[in-house]
C-alpha cells in the first residue's frame, strides 16, 4: 500500500478536473506525476466574471468518504446519457485514467483501495481555502450554496442547523436556496433565514395560502460585478412537501413552476442583467428539461442529484454545471460577459482532496467550536466495518442494507423500508462505526421507526409509485432520490415499464415464497413523512444493532432484479 | 389488522403520504361526453388557452389550478378522473379586461386537467395536464 506520504510525493497521476476549456489536460497532468493543491486549483483566469458553486453539503464539516454511484439508470431522453453514466463508462467518456484522482473523485469501482490511496475528501475548512484562493484572483467573485446545506450530521440535528450557519457564514455566500432545510420546520427556519447576511431565494416558494410569492424568500438578486449586471435567481426543491413532511412547513407550497421562472428571466433581462443565473435544486435532468423549456438563462448551478461532472452539460444556450455534494467538490465558473450576452465561459470542477488542500485555520478552528459541545457523545465507537458501507446507487446500498438488517432484528419485522435518499457518507473496510458516522446516514427531523401492518397488494403500490417518481420518462414528475431500500423482500423491476406495471416477483426473501396481495405483513421503516409517527429514532435502533453485532460484514444484495435498462 | 386508507395515511412508509391508484380511471369516456355535448362536437383547436397546474399535486384535495384564455367568452374545466369530471365554468363578458380564472380543486387520483374554452367567435380551444398524485420519492 502506498502511504499517504508517498502518495503525496510520487503520485498516480494529477487530477484537476477541467471542463471546457481543458479537456486535453487529463494527460499533461497525469504525466506530471503529482497532485498539489496548486495544480487542484490551477485556473487560468477567463472573462470578467466568476461564480463559485457549493452545493448539497449535508452538514458534513469535516472530510469524510464519499462513493460515487455505480447504477444511476437515466430513462426517456436521459438513457445512457450524464449524468447516467457510471463506474468505467463514465471514465471511458471523459477520458479518465483508471487509478487517478479523477477515477476517485468522480466514479466507483475500486473504491475501497483508492480510498486508501487518496484519503478523504471534503471538509469546509478545505472548502474555505478553495474559495479564498478563488477570490485572490477574483475578488468580486459570487459564491452560491445550492442548498442541502442546514441538515445531515450530528451537529446539524442537535443545533438545528446553527453549526452550519455559523460555518457557511464565514466562507460568506452571495445566496443561497433550500431543500432540506424546510424539515427544520417553518419557525426555524424563518428565525435562520432573517440572521442570514446574504439573500434566501426561492422563486418558486409561494405562500400555500394565497399561492403567490413570499417575502421571506425572494425570486432573485441581482449583482453588478466585474463591470456588468448578474442575475441570481434561486430554485428551491420542487416537490419538498411530497417528498418530505409537509406538515413541518405549511405555509409554503412549491413545485417546478417553469412559467413563473420564465417571467421572473424577462423580468430580470428588463431591469438590466445581462447575465441570469439559476441557482437550482431541481435535480440534474429537471434542470436540463428547464433549460430547454425557459429561454434566456445562461447558467444554472446544478444540484439535488449529488451529480458531479468534470464539464458542463449545455442545452441550447444554457450551461448546466452539477458540483457533486457533501463538501467534496466547488466548482469554479468563469464568464465572459459583453454586449448583454454570455459569450464565453470556462468551468472547473475542483475535488476537494482533504490531504492536498491545506485547511483555512480561521474555518477549521471554527468547525472544531461547533462540534466540541458533542465531541465525546458523536465520537463513541459503536462497532466496526469489515465491508464497504456505502448508500449512491438506484437500488440498495451497503449502508441500507445494514439500517434494514437493524429494522427487521430490533424492530421484529418481516419487510424492511428505508428512503432512498442519496446523502450519508462512506466508510471504507476496517473503519471504526462512530456514533457520528450513523448520524450521517440517518440523522433527521423525522427520523422515528414505525412498525405496521401492510398487505401484499399495498406493498406493491408503495413500489410502483416511488418507482415512477424515479423512472419516469418526463424529468418533471421525477423527484430525484432513489428507489425505496427494501429488507426482508425482493422484486424485479422493468424501468422501461409505465406506472403500475415495473414491478413483479415481489417475493419474500427469507422464505422464498411470493407475496400475497391480500395478506398483511409486519413492515418496519422510517422517515415516514406522516405526523405523529410513533417509534424509536432510526439512529438509535440502527446503533444497538451494530453494537450487538461488534463488526459488521453485508454481503452483496441480490435481493433486486432491474430490466429493461 | 385492517389497511383502511385512513390507516395507510397514519403509518406512512419512507415517503408514504397519499395512496393512488395507477394509470387513468374509466372516468375519461365521462369527459370525452361532457365535452362533447358542450362542443356539439366540433373540431378543437389547441394553442390559444394556458392551463397552469402542478406536475405533481402537493395535495390532491386542493390543486391549484390556473387557465387562460384571450378571446374566450368562457372556459370550462374538467377532472377527468374524477366521479364527477365538471369542475366549474367561467364565463366572461365583453367588458372582461383578462379572460383567466384561477381555483382549486381536487383531484381523487392522477389524472389530466383539461380546460376547453368557447372563443367569441364561437370556435374551441383546448389545453390539458396531467397533474400526478402520488405517495412521493425521498429527496437527494
Amino acid at each position: 500500500m502506498i502511504s499517504r506520504r508517498d502518495f503525496l510525493q510520487v503520485g498516480m497521476a494529477a487530477s484537476a478536473i477541467v471542463g471546457a476549456s481543458g479537456f486535453g489536460n487529463w494527460a499533461r497532468l497525469a504525466a506530471q506525476q503529482s497532485l498539489t493543491q496548486d495544480q487542484l486549483l490551477e485556473f487560468d483566469t477567463f472573462g470578467n466574471v466568476s461564480l463559485i458553486h457549493v452545493t448539497d453539503i449535508h452538514g458534513q464539516l469535516k472530510p469524510i468518504y464519499f462513493r460515487e454511484p455505480s447504477i444511476n439508470i437515466g430513462v426517456g431522453g436521459n438513457k445512457g446519457v450524464v449524468p447516467h453514466v457510471t463506474g468505467a463508462d463514465f471514465r471511458k467518456l471523459y477520458g479518465i485514467a483508471d487509478g487517478s484522482p479523477s477515477h476517485y473523485a468522480l466514479s466507483s469501482g475500486d473504491f475501497s483501495s483508492l480510498a486508501q490511496t487518496y484519503g478523504r475528501v471534503g471538509g469546509l475548512d478545505r472548502v474555505a481555502t478553495v474559495i479564498k484562493a478563488i477570490r485572490a484572483d477574483r475578488p468580486d467573485a459570487i459564491l452560491l450554496d445550492g442548498g442541502d446545506t442546514w441538515h445531515g450530521s450530528y451537529t446539524c440535528l442537535k443545533t438545528q442547523g446553527q453549526d452550519m450557519v455559523n460555518v457557511m457564514n464565514a466562507l460568506a455566500p452571495d445566496a443561497m436556496t433550500f431543500h432540506w432545510e424546510l424539515t427544520l420546520g417553518s419557525d426555524r427556519v424563518a428565525e435562520l433565514v432573517e440572521q442570514l447576511p446574504f439573500a434566501a431565494l426561492g422563486q418558486n416558494i409561494f405562500d400555500a395560502e394565497w399561492d403567490e410569492p413570499t417575502e421571506l424568500f425572494p425570486p432573485y438578486k441581482m449583482f453588478e460585478r466585474g463591470g456588468t449586471k448578474i442575475a441570481v435567481i434561486g430554485q428551491a426543491f420542487p416537490y419538498m412537501p411530497i417528498a418530505n413532511p409537509g406538515w413541518m412547513f405549511p405555509e409554503y407550497a412549491f413545485g417546478i413552476r417553469d412559467e413563473h421562472m420564465a417571467a421572473m428571466v424577462e423580468e430580470v433581462r428588463a431591469a438590466g442583467a445581462e447575465c441570469v443565473v439559476v441557482l437550482s435544486h431541481n435535480g440534474f435532468d429537471v434542470d436540463k428539461k428547464m433549460a430547454s423549456v425557459v429561454p434566456g438563462i445562461d447558467v444554472i448551478l446544478s444540484g439535488h442529484t449529488h451529480d458531479a461532472l468534470p464539464e458542463p452539460v449545455q442545452v441550447g444556450e444554457t450551461i448546466i454545471v452539477p458540483s457533486g455534494s457533501n463538501g467534496k467538490f466547488v466548482s469554479r465558473v468563469d464568464l465572459d460577459i459583453r454586449d448583454g450576452r454570455m459569450m464565453g465561459y470556462r468551468t472547473k470542477l475542483i475535488p476537494i482532496f482533504s490531504d492536498v488542500i491545506t485547511p483555512d485555520a480561521e474555518v477549521a478552528a471554527l468547525i472544531d467550536e461547533q462540534r466540541a459541545p458533542y465531541l465525546a457523545e458523536m465520537s463513541e465507537v459503536i462497532g466496526q466495518t469489515d465491508s464497504l458501507l456505502y448508500r449512491r446507487g438506484n437500488f440498495n446500498g451497503t449502508w441500507d442494507d445494514l439500517i434494514c438488517d437493524a429494522l427487521l432484528s430490533e424492530r421484529d419485522a418481516e419487510i424492511a423500508l428505508s428512503p432512498g435518499v442519496r446523502w450519508g457518507p462512506s466508510l471504507v473496510p476496517g473503519q471504526d462505526i462512530t456514533r457520528e458516522d450513523i448520524f450521517g446516514v440517518t440523522s433527521m427531523s423525522y427520523g422515528q421507526a414505525y412498525r405496521t401492518e401492510m398487505t401484499g397488494d399495498f406493498l406493491k403500490v408503495v413500489l410502483e409509485d416511488v418507482a415512477d417518481n424515479i423512472f419516469n420518462p418526463d424529468p418533471y414528475y421525477q423527484q430525484g432520490g432513489d428507489m425505496v431500500r427494501t429488507g426482508g423482500l425482493g422484486y424485479r423491476i422493468d424501468v422501461s415499464k409505465p406506472q403500475g406495471e415495473r414491478i413483479s416477483n415481489m417475493t419474500l426473501v427469507n422464505t422464498g415464497e411470493a407475496i400475497d396481495p391480500a395478506k398483511s405483513y409486519v413492515v418496519a421503516g422510517w422517515a415516514s413523512v406522516n405526523e405523529d409517527t410513533e417509534g424509536p429514532q432510526i439512529w438509535d435502533v440502527v446503533e444497538s444493532h451494530i453494537r450487538k453485532l461488534g463488526t459488521v460484514t453485508v454481503q452483496d444484495n441480490t435481493n433486486v432484479d432491474v430490466v429493461g435498462v | 389488522m385492517e389497511l383502511t386508507r385512513r390507516k395507510i395515511l397514519a403509518i406512512g412508509s419512507g415517503t408514504l403520504a397519499l395512496a393512488s391508484f395507477t394509470g387513468l380511471p374509466a372516468f375519461a369516456s365521462l369527459t370525452d361526453e361532457a365535452i362533447a355535448a358542450l362542443t356539439g362536437g366540433a373540431d378543437i383547436g389547441e394553442g390559444v388557452v394556458v392551463l397552469t397546474a402542478p406536475e405533481i399535486a402537493e395535495n390532491g384535495n386542493t390543486v391549484p389550478v390556473k387557465v387562460e384564455a384571450p378571446g374566450a367568452v368562457s372556459i370550462t374545466l374538467f377532472a377527468d378522473g374524477n366521479p364527477v369530471p365538471n369542475v366549474a365554468t367561467f364565463n366572461f363578458g365583453p367588458l372582461s379586461a383578462s379572460r383567466s380564472a384561477s381555483t382549486r380543486i381536487r383531484l381523487a387520483a392522477t389524472q389530466n386537467v383539461v380546460a376547453i374554452a368557447k372563443m367569441e367567435d364561437g370556435s374551441f380551444q383546448m389545453a390539458k395536464a396531467n397533474v400526478k398524485v402520488t405517495i412521493g420519492g425521498c429527496g437527494g
